[in-house]
């Protein structure tokens, strides 16, 4: 993408190229897969071809000059609707746009399309989308990960040249791992909220889905940085990169670099409970790490089964509240009314209409657990346990630049093939620790699982203290992913 | 002590669903009884965690009161604000009468 970038500027190619090869991609397989919920065709062409205009002005054109991008539909567009696949809002207009939209638009990239997910970024396969599933380029029968499902697909498909999701306890890392994509959950805090539809307001974070390490860096790079319209983004603009790596060929020479050895640490308790195929990637990673200089440190991480139960008190109890929004008012899905029903039944009716099951369990539960009597019991005690989680992750941080181990426990599973809510959620088992303590996490491909005549993806994770994005993204990510990361060309999947 | 997962019945989870504004029918609420049981059950797990004396962390951030400069600047239109409301009368969003004829 820096590269595609920088001859775009140069002219050496057009972005309207990079544009219809997109829409190519995405006319022959987006109505078998299902990545996007909108394809913005006509909008993309003339927007690359302003672009490309400008570019022969002799005009400043932006790092992102002409790039193709997907954003996720829980992201607000003012192009199209923002439907976070839900019924609630498959008509919803966003009349403003989300911070991280302005800025790599202003960064010079075009929006493709909206993605799918599943309902309100709730879910880790993309089932739970009101407009059906999306399918896993790597084998149409299984799931693509959720809940930024679309978005992995689309990169993997070769559909754009990067997208963007969001990440509450996995939803850009999972689907990562998932599609063989590189995901990136920046820390809480450095990317802005503002523009995507809430879900757990103390956990999410928008993040960038790209083919490399670089492109992850570069996508970083554009979107974080202090926003006044959201109080929770702290850090400043320039972090991320060097700024003349992101206007050049951004080698990892320029990447920031360190002298001091990189400590990798593999907390044992990452390494129970996986697929073979799985255990085997870390333990290749293992070797390879070794191989190239890299000092592992085992750590000990007992609270990372604890995770899955904090997580699932935590987030849908802000779920819950975010969520009391929807109630048919103002926007979104009203059911329609008997002469006798009362606002009461309005908002009921409505949500009752508008929400999937796994939505409404979602609220069910955070409902439950903030109930009056049950709070300390759940709520109180959850957030101890996150102060406790969040400790212990300080504790090995100060043993290691980065842990690592899988990013989920299996590759992908089939459609269909996990119907017990429980049993989903502990998917995400790796990932949602990350999201409870804000610290940052990237997701690299790490092999491959050949599986009868197909071949699917698996991912290992690394996780950083909070705001070493930078060193992770940089110097310590690109070690790893020289390491372990396959040479395949994505969109070779389909 | 948290109640355990065979204590949620079904007044329970319609009183819940109550509180969530959610109507649903019977089977409905037996299936999410059943599976709020069973998700309640794995999350009883944090009681074996030793918490005392641990500050309650709601935040990865330990930020407050950011203030913005007090200056005035561009807000959306009422055009732009009402252009997603399912049901207007003007400048106004439309909703079942709240109060009664004469209580008004």
């Amino acid at each position: 993408m820096v590269a595609l970038a920088a001859q775009v500027r140069r002219g050496a190619i057009k972005s309207r190229q990079m544009v219809e090869s997109c829409l190519a991609r995405i006319s022959a397989h987006d109505k078998s897969l299902h990545c996007f919920n909108q394809v913005f065709a006509d909008e993309a062409r003339a927007e690359a071809d302003a672009i490309d205009r400008r570019i022969a002005r002799g005009e400043e054109a932006g790092v992102l000059a002409g790039i193709p991008i997907a954003i996720k539909d829980n992201l607000a567009t003012r192009l199209g609707r923002t439907t976070c696949s839900s019924k609630f809002l498959a008509e919803y207009r966003s009349p403003f746009d989300a911070t991280v939209i302005e800025r790599i638009i202003a960064a010079g990239a075009i929006v493709i399309g909206k993605t799918n997910l599943d309902e309100f970024a709730m879910g880790s396969s993309t089932e739970n989308s009101a407009f059906g599933p999306t399918l896993n380029p790597w084998d149409p029968e299984r799931v693509p990960g959720g809940s930024s499902g679309g978005s992995a697909a689309a990169v993997a498909a070769g559909m754009c040249i990067a997208a963007l999701g969001s990440d509450t306890g996995g939803s850009i890392r999972q689907p990562a791992a998932f599609c063989g994509c590189v995901g990136f959950k920046p820390s809480y805090g450095r990317v802005s909220r503002f523009g995507l539809v809430a879900f757990g307001s103390s956990l999410d974070q928008v993040g960038p889905l790209t083919r490399t390490l670089r492109d992850a860096a570069l996508l970083t790079h554009v979107i974080a940085g202090a926003d006044h319209r959201d109080s929770t983004c702290v850090n400043q603009p320039s972090d991320i990169l060097p700024s003349s790596a992101t206007l050049g060929e951004l080698t990892a020479a320029q990447l920031p670099s360190s002298n001091r050895r990189v400590r990798i640490g593999i907390p044992r308790q990452y390494r129970a409970g996986n697929s073979p195929a799985v255990d085997a990637a870390l333990a290749r990673a293992v070797e390879a790490l070794t191989e190239c200089g890299c000092e592992l440190v085992e750590v000990d991480l007992p609270m990372t089964a604890q995770g899955i139960s904090t997580y699932y008190v935590i987030a849908p109890a802000e779920a819950c509240a975010n969520l009391a929004r929807f109630d048919g008012v103002r926007y979104g899905r009203r059911a329609s009314l008997g002469a006798t029903d009362s606002l009461f039944d309005l908002y009921a009716k409505s949500r009752s209409e508008g929400f999937g099951p796994e939505v409404q369990r979602r609220i069910m539960l955070g409902t439950y657990a903030l109930s009056s009597g049950y709070y300390d019991a759940f709520y109180k005690r959850a957030l101890q346990v996150r102060r406790l989680i969040k400790q212990e992750y300080d504790a090995a941080f100060a043993r290691c630049d980065a842990l690592l181990g899988p990013t989920t426990p299996t590759s992908a599973f089939l459609l269909g093939g996990c119907t017990d809510p429980l049993a989903m959620y502990m998917c995400d088992v790796y990932t949602v620790n990350t999201n409870i303590a804000g610290i940052c996490a990237l997701s690299l491909p790490a092999g491959f699982q050949k599986l009868g005549d197909r071949t699917l993806p698996i991912g290992l994770q690394l996780q950083s203290q909070a705001f070493a994005d930078r060193d992770l993204l940089g110097v310590v990510g690109s070690i790893v992913e020289r390491a372990i990361s396959p040479a395949f060309a994505l969109a070779s999947c389909i | 002590m948290a109640p355990t997962a065979a204590d949620l019945t079904a007044e329970e989870v319609a009183h819940v669903a109550k509180l969530a504004r959610l109507c649903l029918d019977p089977d409905r609420l037996e299936a999410y009884r059943a599976q709020l049981s069973s998700i309640l059950g794995h999350i009883a797990s944090l009681k074996s965690v030793d918490v005392s004396g641990v500050e309650p962390m709601a935040h990865p951030l330990s930020i407050s009161n950011q203030l913005a400069d007090d200056v005035p600047g561009p807000t959306l239109s009422l055009e732009q604000v009402l252009m997603n409301a399912p049901a207007r009368e003007g400048a106004f969003i439309a909703v079942p009468k709240v109060l009664d004829e004469g209580s008004a």
